[in-house]
């Protein structure tokens, strides 16, 4: 029977390899399409980890979540540097992040930090930073590279680079007075970090001495204060924003309510997870339309294949026909029917899963370099075999339409001559 | 209920009281007191196109399944068996071959003659060596050289004697031909009712044949006219 079933299967060939096909580019888009979003929502929600509180002035707290971590828009107002320093030095903080931002470098965003920054900020899996070339700045002129910065034109350690004040469209002019030297570049991480310029803060105070509201005074334009590294820097008057990593988590909620009843300045602290998983909300419409579009996809994939199951069936009421008259029995007729249906559903599905790991394969780097997104590659998963599962029993249901429909008519046309 | 032995009655085929009517329909197709079929007889039906004759055969091999009446093949009740029973004795111990098209398009030549041992041990066991069977089956029938071909390379003539070869392999005790020369023309109409005649006499095998084509009436042991005994067919024309 089984032999039978295969070599009437390898008869209608093109339509059984178009049905195969149907199925297999479906199943490629339904767990392809779920994959992308469980990676994307992955790499989002992990891009912070380790850093319990993040310090900006007082706003919404997805807005600070954008600027503070995703250098998207502007602050409204910065913390004054003697706040941070009181805030930093509380005794439940085992160690802050200072950040302050605002210039930029051909497009990619300048941040201004502390050596503290390579040696606490997490990301993914409470992973480190790394450093592929080179290391942390040490002098004040000195800039670190994230992966994307380095990777776009290539630059090399010790090469000189000039910063831009501002950033944007409105960004204003070049503090070609004082250019920075490359003296390390950043492991991908999946992160706004990539697309980052670090500098000392010193670096940023450093460039904006003698800057007015925004333009170069006579007085920086001369470049008295380019030549010296060693030129002693007063701190920053403000910063944009600080991480916070504290000694205890059971402290978060008490240090949070210190920040946010700060009387000096409006400032608060939001939790980086939450504000990550709030702004994943404001995304989830269009992640869960793309899914319902694949799902969709799925059963105009499976209706296809039952439009060609069923019309394949008038032509093989004649086979139907000459089984039963050697003495095959209504069922399995019916079993014939069912069990060519399930074996295509199969089959489709073993091949859709091969082509998505083939696209994977070939989309990483790709995915890698352009989106930042890092996709991993891993077993289907147990939602992904949910969905296959479902896919399968869904080709079960539909097969049993067809098989239903061979049974009758095998029992109801009997041996007559139906041609 | 499997390969059930026939017990020892006179008669291969017996109809007593027989009533048809078509799903669906009021008018009864067949309506037959009575009708037999005794051990190795060559039967010839006949009746025009529409009169009932496949409807009758496909009553006989089980298919379906009359309103009233009884049909006893080889002393076995056939509503007394399930629909699978059914399936399995038809498989056992008759022989089918239709009017055209017999084939499976995607079985060799060999291939589509051994079916019916695939589905019936008892065939399967008589065959003793299927494979060999099929072969002297195929070479009394002139077709050893096509064994190998797909069967839709055949010629209309030859498909109908392969059909021919995989109704009588594994000797079943009857043989059931509906309108099995009609896709031929009338010289190799008679050589194939010869060759028919030949085999099943070999294998002991009763033939009952079906055709509205009056003329092959001559060679056989006997012949009917469906209208003869189906009384329903008065009352359709009225
Ligand atoms: N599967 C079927 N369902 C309903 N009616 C049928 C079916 N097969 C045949 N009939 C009807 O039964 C009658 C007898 O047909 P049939 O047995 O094929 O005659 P014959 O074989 O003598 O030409 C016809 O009126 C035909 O329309
Ligand atoms: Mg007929």
């Amino acid at each position: 029977m089984f032999r039978i079933a295969l070599f009437s299967m390898l008869n209608r060939r093109l339509t059984v390899v178009l049905a195969i096909l149907t199925v297999a580019l479906s199943v490629l888009l339904l767990v392809g399409v779920e994959r992308l979003r469980t990676e994307a929502r992955n790499s989002f929600s992990n891009t912070v980890s380790g850093t319990d509180l993040i310090v900006g002035s007082r706003t919404g707290s997805v807005q600070l979540l954008l600027y503070s971590v995703f250098r998207v828009g502007n602050a409204t107002n910065n913390i004054g540097w003697d706040s941070y320093l009181k805030l930093a030095h509380d005794p439940r903080v085992a160690w802050t992040i200072p950040i302050s931002l605002g210039d930029s470098f051909k497009g990619f965003p300048v941040l201004g930090t502390t050596a503290d920054y390579f040696k606490y900020l997490r990301y993914g899996d409470e992973q480190p930073l790394h450093f592929t070339r080179g290391g942390m700045f040490r002098h004040t002129h000195d800039a670190v590279l994230g992966a994307n910065v380095a990777n776009k034109r290539n630059y090399v350690l010790g090469q000189k680079i000039v910063l831009t004040h501002g950033s944007g469209d409105g960004a204003l002019s070049d503090h070609s007075d004082q250019p920075f030297t490359v003296v390390g570049v950043l492991a991908p991480t999946g992160t706004p970090v990539d697309d980052s310029v670090h500098v000392s803060l010193d670096g940023l105070t450093a460039i904006h001495e003698g800057w007015q509201s925004g333009s170069a005074s006579i007085l920086s334009t001369t470049g008295i204060y380019a030549a010296d590294e060693n030129r002693a820097i007063p701190p920053p008057e403000t910063i944009t924003a600080f991480y916070v990593g504290l000694k205890s988590r059971t402290s978060l909620f008490s240090y949070q309510r210190k920040v946010n009843q700060y009387r000096e300045e409006t400032l608060m602290a939001i939790m980086p997870g939450v504000a990550l998983s709030e702004l994943w909300q404001l995304m989830k419409v269009a992640e869960q339309a793309l899914l319902i579009v694949s799902v969709f996809v799925m059963v105009i994939g499976l209706l296809g294949m039952l439009t060609a199951l069923l019309t394949g069936l008038d032509e093989r009421r004649r086979e139907m026909a000459i089984l039963r008259s050697v003495g095959a029995r209504a069922w399995q007729i019916f079993l014939l029917v069912m069990g060519e249906t399930l074996w295509l559903v199969s089959i489709g599905i073993l091949l859709g899963m091969s082509l998505l790991y083939l696209a994977l394969l070939i989309a990483r780097p790709i995915l890698r370099e352009t989106y930042s997104l890092n996709i991993s590659l891993y077993w289907p998963t147990r939602s992904e075999c949910g969905l296959l599962l479902a896919t399968l029993l869904a080709g079960a249901v539909i097969g049993a339409i067809p098989a239903w429909r061979a049974y009758r008519m095998s029992l109801n046309d009997g041996l007559s001559q139906k041609i | 209920m499997q390969d059930a032995t026939p017990g020892q009655t006179a008669a291969l085929i017996q109809v007593a009281g027989l009533e048809f009517a078509w799903p669906g329909t009021k008018q009864p197709v067949l309506h037959i007191p009575s009708f037999s079929l005794k051990p190795a007889e060559r039967l010839f039906l006949h009746g025009p196109s529409g009169s009932g004759k496949s409807t009758f055969l496909s009553l006989l091999t089980g298919i379906h399944l009359p309103q009233a009446g009884s049909i006893s093949i080889l002393g076995q009740n056939l509503a007394a068996l399930s629909g699978g029973g059914r399936d399995q004795f038809r498989a056992s111990h008759l022989g089918y071959v239709f009017q055209q098209f017999n084939l499976l398009p995607y079985l060799s030549v060999i291939d589509n003659v051994m079916l019916p041992c695939r589905f019936s041990r008892l065939r399967r066991e008589r065959a003793n060596d299927v494979r060999a069977q099929a072969l002297h089956l195929l070479e009394r029938l002139d077709l050893l050289t096509v064994r190998n071909k797909p069967s839709t390379a055949l010629s209309v003539g030859q498909q109908q004697r392969v059909a021919l070869a995989r109704a009588l392999i594994g000797a079943p005790e009857i043989l059931i031909a509906d309108e099995p020369t009609s896709a031929l023309d009338a010289e190799r109409r008679n050589a194939f009712i010869e060759l028919l005649f030949e085999c099943a006499e070999e294998n002991e095998t009763a033939v009952l044949l079906a055709s509205h084509d009056q003329h092959l009436a001559t060679a056989f042991d006997r012949s009917i006219s469906l209208a003869e005994i189906n009384h329903a067919t008065v009352n359709r024309h009225v």
